[in-house]
């Protein structure tokens, strides 16, 4: 896999660490991880950063995976980025609306290495 | 969302419900076994504690705490980052959280009346040596004692239908 930028959204240090943990063992050569707190400044991050990879959860203070999603859509920088989300909201109800928003995969916690895995790298494949 | 009458079985399946999530997420997120506790709910005789609380909204509205002595937390954050604390730091009242958010999440997913019909709050984080949570008008208290490794916790569900 060739080198990459990712950009992890979420409230958690813990989880943002356990994300890019998830990503390194899926194989994928982070040469640079981001972290915003939130998807505020997550869309920060993307007015100034161009990334190869999004990884977002849903439920955040200020503002949430969704949200972050639809006002994604007009970031030039993260064109062509696939958007995983990862999150204990496990509805059928949301994951139809994180896709609908834009979001090319959906991971929920909590998840092993392997499913990180097999989520993130066919989505990687097609970019 | 409409509200879910609360009934006495569905108490028994909260339970179960209950002791499956939290399994899934230790064995899953720290790949340890995390099941109830033979003497019931307690934190232990630690001193210092820790309790995390996330909301819920929706078919049932109420929350789900997690309690734990701060050497359970410690341990609980060092098998999820790898790295042991030298205290309850930021790290661990975060890994509380995540956990307590885990578990709710796991929590109302098994349940195919609540996955999207109950919306969970983000976690707060409480530490400290003397305070007491309350939850003033809830029907439905179920609490559970857990044992992973030498440590254990309790998870306090106070419930009731939805608005």
């Amino acid at each position: 896999m060739s080198d990459m930028t990712v950009l992890i959204v979420d409230d958690s240090s813990v989880m943002r660490k356990i994300v890019e943990r998830a990503l390194r063992q899926a194989g994928l050569n982070l040469t640079r991880v981001i972290e915003a707190g939130n998807g505020r400044e997550g869309l920060e991050v993307l007015g100034r950063e161009r990334v190869q990879l999004i990884v977002s959860d849903i439920n955040m203070p200020n503002m949430d995976g969704l949200e972050f999603l639809r006002q994604l859509q007009s970031q030039d920088l993260a064109k062509g980025a696939p958007v995983v989300m990862i999150t204990t909201e496990s509805g059928e109800e949301h994951v139809r609306e994180a896709l609908t928003a834009g979001a090319q995969g959906y991971i929920r916690k909590p998840f092993t290495p392997d499913q990180v895995r097999d989520r993130v790298l066919p989505l990687l494949a097609s970019v | 969302m409409a509200a879910l009458p609360i009934a006495v079985k569905d108490v028994s399946r909260f339970e179960q419900n209950l002791d499956r999530a939290v399994e899934e997420v230790f064995s899953t997120m720290m790949g340890v076994s995390c099941a109830p506790a033979e003497g019931g709910a307690g934190s232990g005789s630690e001193h210092g504690t820790i309790s995390a609380v996330v909301g819920l909204a929706g078919a049932i509205s109420g929350s789900l705490v997690l309690h734990s002595g701060s050497d359970a937390a410690m341990r609980i954050a060092e098998r999820m980052m790898g790295v042991a604390p030298e205290g309850v730091d930021a790290m661990v009242r975060d890994a509380m959280g995540e956990v307590c958010n885990m578990v709710a999440g796991a929590w109302k997913g098994a349940d195919p009346e609540l996955t999207s019909a109950c919306l969970l709050s983000t976690p707060t984080v409480v530490a400290g040596s003397s305070y007491e949570l309350f939850s003033q008008r809830a029907p439905i208290r179920i609490e559970r004692g857990y044992q992973f490794e030498d440590g254990v916790l309790s998870i306090t569900l106070f419930c009731e239908c939805g608005k």
